[in-house]
């Protein structure tokens, strides 16, 4: 096997499993702590790449553009806690799917009237356009690297932000029990906005991300949507080291199945059919793998320890 | 208000005289999702088309109602249901999509109405499921690969990785470059397609630098062109990894790339069966009247559309109406109008026989990316599945 | 008469359109809205078989139209075969009595291999493995290049049954609509069985009947196997009604479509889903046929209503309809 594409394809791998997590990180805390089933978490994403495309033109930077988009998509999701979510905290979880399903429709909807259907292209700024050659001949594109740095900053950002402030002292304690943290005189309703927010602003950078690679358009969430779901399912609701973890490990199935299942299947069956069948099967893949830990550690495979 | 309302209703009742017959064409696109923008641009050309015949095939009026596939071959087969049941329409037309096609064609045909395809061409279609009501103003998917093909032998290309989207056009489009390619085909990946298509290439690009071949031939249709391109333009691929794509850099693509800055597109070339520059009246009125309508270059996709409207208003006069269906798909063999192609034929699978370009992306004098021809590639090309089309 | 009072009288109503519409818009020359009909009745059966576990078991099973996806290739894989040959020989077919049975068996053995499975998972953790076996479902025929993988897979013959030909509309559509009203007492006979009320039963209180000595674990998994198997027969018509069958049937958002009818229509009832999957197809046609450039937005009320729906109209429309008949 060629080594430099091996590591090149786990790097890749990296890369998407961080954009994993950062979609769904913000869906296991909402998830874990208001048990809340937010299937249009995935619109927040395409919010976010929208809403950065844009002000990449306006400001003609897109650095600064994610910066002010942060916010901006932050603001969205605290909308739409306010509005559509908060109801629904006392309501059944099917009552929530049915509700965000419907918050797709119409995220998906305002997006093609405010941006119109063709999907919009972010330019980079010169020096992270090109590429870097890495040792051993290695040679990755900037941007895919950046990708990887503001990732597993994200997540270290977060960690310190759950483990280390009081913000995320309540974060947890309101996972694990949260009449004692209204009992404590704390603003529970607020803190629900603001993990949403923190939520919506975690799926916008990625979007962010990823539209300078693909673009920003129409629908682009419906697709991460529910590999987000695989991930906090497989690393266990609630859990953040657990989002992590499992988000990286389908980022690398995923990738690695793209790359290296055609040739492992041509073993045993024709090149064409293998050619045919090797894409849906590593698709196929993480949804056994969800399937499994469902049936037989329904907590998942890292579950919050305060539970 | 009452007034008003009342003002309006027969404003419109006088408008529409009682008399003038309409002729009814049902015009099937992707409206919604990624792929919209293709859709817009066909439904632009179709006005375009409309305006420019004054509105009338004839002494008919022409009335065309749009409808939208949302890139899907279920929902493109249930809105040509409706065009075909409900609005009772004497021709569908459109179709960017091979596999949308596939799954309406029987639709339309089995209710003895006209299918006219304006860019899907799946093989099928071209040999053993042609039909006397069946035309095409496109191509059939493997011609524009296999003119690729000669221009890459010509080229001196060796070896060639293929990536292309996994659904009917995606296999024919490869299917086609391996007809005419001469060189090996050292790698070969299909990709996701549909509403959530695959748009991120970074583990097959990672292949396809690693296989070491001469050159990468791609075909990534509408928004997912932009797409590769620029993961392609990140990867720096341009100077080991040469590209030719078919029907990925185009109108579509050229004016997002452009404002994305990635200069790297200039200059690469593709095939393609029409391209704006190519010189006659017709296609000059079009090109002309798309720009100052719409403000951008027209596509292929437009330029098609824009045919078959003329087409069917063509033959709509010839036959003197739409209700002789004999004399109609007569007059629409003939094929009797200004394409914008200059000469326009049909072989005997109701597929144009045509000439193929090899187009380059340049700057125009105003310096909007666009395309130009810079050679011939076919003249007067058959596709290859005509000889199994026997239509009685 | 105590079935015409309260939700007795919209069970009426809606059957008698049922039965009476078709037939005029044949004869007004409204084949669409005979298609609409069709579609609708069909959907409609998938959307009672769903109400089984998901409104009488508290089952919410997000994973629906795999079953009527599979339900539709077990029409078309056949006729495929009849047609360009290869298969084993007795697949060759298009004849009813081999496709139909097919649907429900195939159906039913995914319904039991996935629900022994599923059923040991509860509340949401229900709702996304059963999401998971859909989407295993989904790629699996996507990567069936013979049956068209993505491109889906024309049926060129549709099945053929001695007493009913499906490609006569109206009478296609009656036989949809016979099937509809035979699914509804099935169900209505479960519900009000002694199954039934264990189902029930375990909806409300599981430990209770557990410690009233029922399996619980298995009266789930038969209803989960019946609802299985009713909804691969809608799945049969589905494939026979459309001519064309994708693995787009079995997406996840079809699975969501579904709940919603059963939602909309109100799940503590058994003609509920019925008036959902009415509101649902015609709605959604109305819509969506909408003048330029409203047509093309109508994801937008669609969405809007999903959501006021939820929020506001608990117990679905036959609540709504019959909350003064009722109280």
């Amino acid at each position: 096997m060629d080594t430099s594409l091996f590591i090149i394809q786990l790097l890749n791998g990296i890369q998407l499993g961080l954009l994993l997590f950062l979609v769904a990180s913000g869906l296991t805390l909402v998830f874990g702590i208001l048990d809340f089933v937010n299937l249009a978490h995935g619109a927040l994403y395409m919010v976010g790449a929208f809403i950065c495309a844009s002000l990449t033109y306006a400001t003609g930077s897109f650095i600064l553009a994610v910066i002010i988009a942060l916010p901006l998509t932050a603001a969205v999701g605290f909308v739409i806690e306010r509005l559509v979510a908060r109801p629904l905290y006392a309501r059944n979880h099917l009552d929530q799917v049915l509700a965000t399903f419907g918050l797709i429709l119409v995220l998906d909807t305002a997006a093609h009237l405010i941006w119109g259907p063709q999907g919009m292209a972010v330019p980079l700024p010169e020096f992270l356009q090109g590429q870097i050659s890495l040792s051993g001949g290695l040679v990755l594109p900037t941007f895919r690297l950046v990708i990887i740095f503001t990732g597993l900053a994200a997540a270290g950002g977060l960690f310190w932000l759950v483990n280390y402030t009081r913000l995320g002292m309540l974060i947890r304690a309101g996972a694990s029990n949260r009449t004692m943290v209204s009992a404590l005189g704390i603003n529970i309703q607020l803190l629900f906005s603001l993990v949403f927010a923190l939520g919506a602003a975690l799926a916008g950078l990625a979007g962010m991300l990823i539209a300078p690679i693909t673009e920003a358009s129409i629908g682009m969430g419906n697709s991460i949507i529910i590999t987000a779901f695989v991930v906090i399912i497989v690393g266990g609701i609630g859990s953040m080291k657990g989002a992590f973890l499992a988000a990286l490990m389908i980022g690398l199935i995923d990738t690695l199945g793209r790359s290296y299942l055609d040739e492992i299947f041509s073993l045993v069956m024709s090149p064409v059919a293998a050619e045919n069948s090797a894409p849906a099967i590593s698709a196929m893949l993480i949804y056994i793998i969800m399937a499994a830990v469902l049936a037989f550690r329904p907590q998942g495979l890292f579950p919050p320890k305060v539970r | 208000m009452k007034t008003l309302l009342a003002t309006a209703i027969t404003a419109s009742l006088l408008a529409i005289p009682a008399y003038a017959e309409s002729v009814k064409i049902g015009f099937v696109t992707t409206l919604t999702t990624g792929a919209a923008a293709i859709g817009e641009d066909m439904k632009n050309s179709v006005e375009l088309a409309v305006e420019h015949l004054g509105g009338k095939a004839g002494d008919m009026d022409i009335e065309v109602i749009f409808e939208d596939d949302a890139f899907a071959p279920e929902s493109g087969k249930q809105v040509t249901d409706k065009l075909v049941k409900q609005d009772d329409v004497d021709f569908v037309a459109g179709y960017i999509w091979s596999h949308v096609l596939l799954a309406s064609r029987k639709s339309v045909l089995d209710a003895d109405k006209f299918l006219i395809s304006t860019n899907a061409g799946p093989s099928q279609i071209a040999g053993k499921l042609c039909d006397k009501n069946f035309f095409s103003t496109s191509w059939q998917n493997d011609q524009t690969p296999m003119a690729m093909g000669e221009v890459l032998n010509k080229m001196g290309v060796k070896s060639l990785y293929v990536m292309a989207p996994n659904y009917a056009a995606g296999k024919d489009m490869t299917a086609g470059v391996e007809r005419t390619f001469e060189g090996e085909i050292v790698g070969k990946d299909l990709t996701k397609w549909g509403a959530d298509a695959q748009l991120d290439f970074s583990a097959e690009l990672a292949k396809a630098k690693a296989s070491d071949a001469d050159g990468l031939f791609v075909f990534y249709p509408g928004a997912a062109g932009g797409a590769f391109i620029k993961q392609y333009d990140q990867a720096g691929l341009k100077d080991t990894l040469p590209l030719y794509s078919v029907f990925t850099v185009d109108a579509i693509s050229l004016p997002k790339l452009q404002e994305a800055g990635l200069e790297s597109v200039l200059g690469s070339q593709f095939t393609q069966e029409w391209d704006p520059t190519l010189d006659n009246e017709a296609n000059k009125k079009f090109v002309e009247g798309y720009k100052e309508a719409y403000g951008h270059y027209p596509s292929y996709y437009g330029a098609q559309s824009y045919d078959a409207i003329m087409l069917i208003a063509s033959a709509v006069e010839k036959a003197g109406g739409v209700d002789d269906k004999d004399a109609l798909r007569a007059a629409l063999e003939e094929a009797d109008f200004d394409s914008v192609r200059g000469d326009f034929k049909f072989g005997t699978n109701h597929l144009p026989v045509q000439d193929f370009y090899l187009r380059e992306a340049v700057k125009d004098e105003d310096g909007v990316w666009t395309t130009k021809v810079v050679d011939t590639v076919y003249e007067d090309h058959v596709d290859s599945f005509a000889s199994e089309c026997s239509m009685d | 008469m105590t079935m015409l009072r309260g939700r007795g009288w919209i069970t009426a109503i809606i059957m008698i359109l049922l039965a009476v519409l078709p037939p005029i818009f044949v004869a007004t020359g409204n084949a669409f809205w005979l298609d609409l009909a069709t579609r609708l009745v069909i959907l409609a059966i998938a959307a009672v078989s769903l109400n089984l576990i998901l409104g009488y078991g508290g089952l919410v099973s997000f994973g629906h139209a795999a079953l009527l996806g599979i339900g539709a290739y077990a029409v078309g894989i056949p006729a495929h075969h009849w047609l360009y040959g290869g298969g084993p020989e007795w697949l060759q077919t298009t004849s009813g009595w081999l496709q139909f049975p097919l649907a429900i068996l195939a159906a039913a053995l995914f319904a039991l291999v996935t629900g022994a499975i599923c059923l040991r998972t509860r509340g949401v953790y229900f709702i996304m493995i059963t999401m998971a076996f859909a989407q295993m479902m989904y790629y699996l025929i996507v990567s069936i290049e013979e049956y068209g993988g993505d491109d889906g897979l024309v049926i060129d013959q549709r099945s053929e049954l001695p007493f009913v030909d499906f490609s006569d509309p109206l009478q296609q559509y009656f036989f949809c609509f016979v099937s509809l009203v035979i699914v509804l007492l099935l169900v209505r006979m479960i519900v009000n069985s002694r199954f039934g009320m264990v189902l029930q039963g375990a909806k409300g209180n599981e430990e209770r009947m557990r410690t009233l000595g029922y399996n619980v674990y298995a009266y789930r998994l038969t209803a989960y196997v019946i609802s299985g198997a009713m909804c691969g027969f809608a799945g049969a018509l589905l494939g026979n009604f459309t001519t064309f069958i994708s693995p787009e049937m079995m997406d996840w958002q079809r699975s969501g479509e579904l709940m919603f009818m059963v939602i909309l229509g109100g799940a503590s009832t058994t003609v509920g889903p019925v008036l959902g999957a009415v509101v649902f197809i015609v709605l959604e046609h109305l819509l969506s046929s909408l003048p330029e450039p409203l047509g093309v937005y109508w994801h937008l009320p669609f969405g809007l209503l999903l959501i006021i729906v939820v929020l506001f109209v608990r117990g679905g429309l036959t609540t709504l309809l019959t909350r003064r008949g009722d109280r």
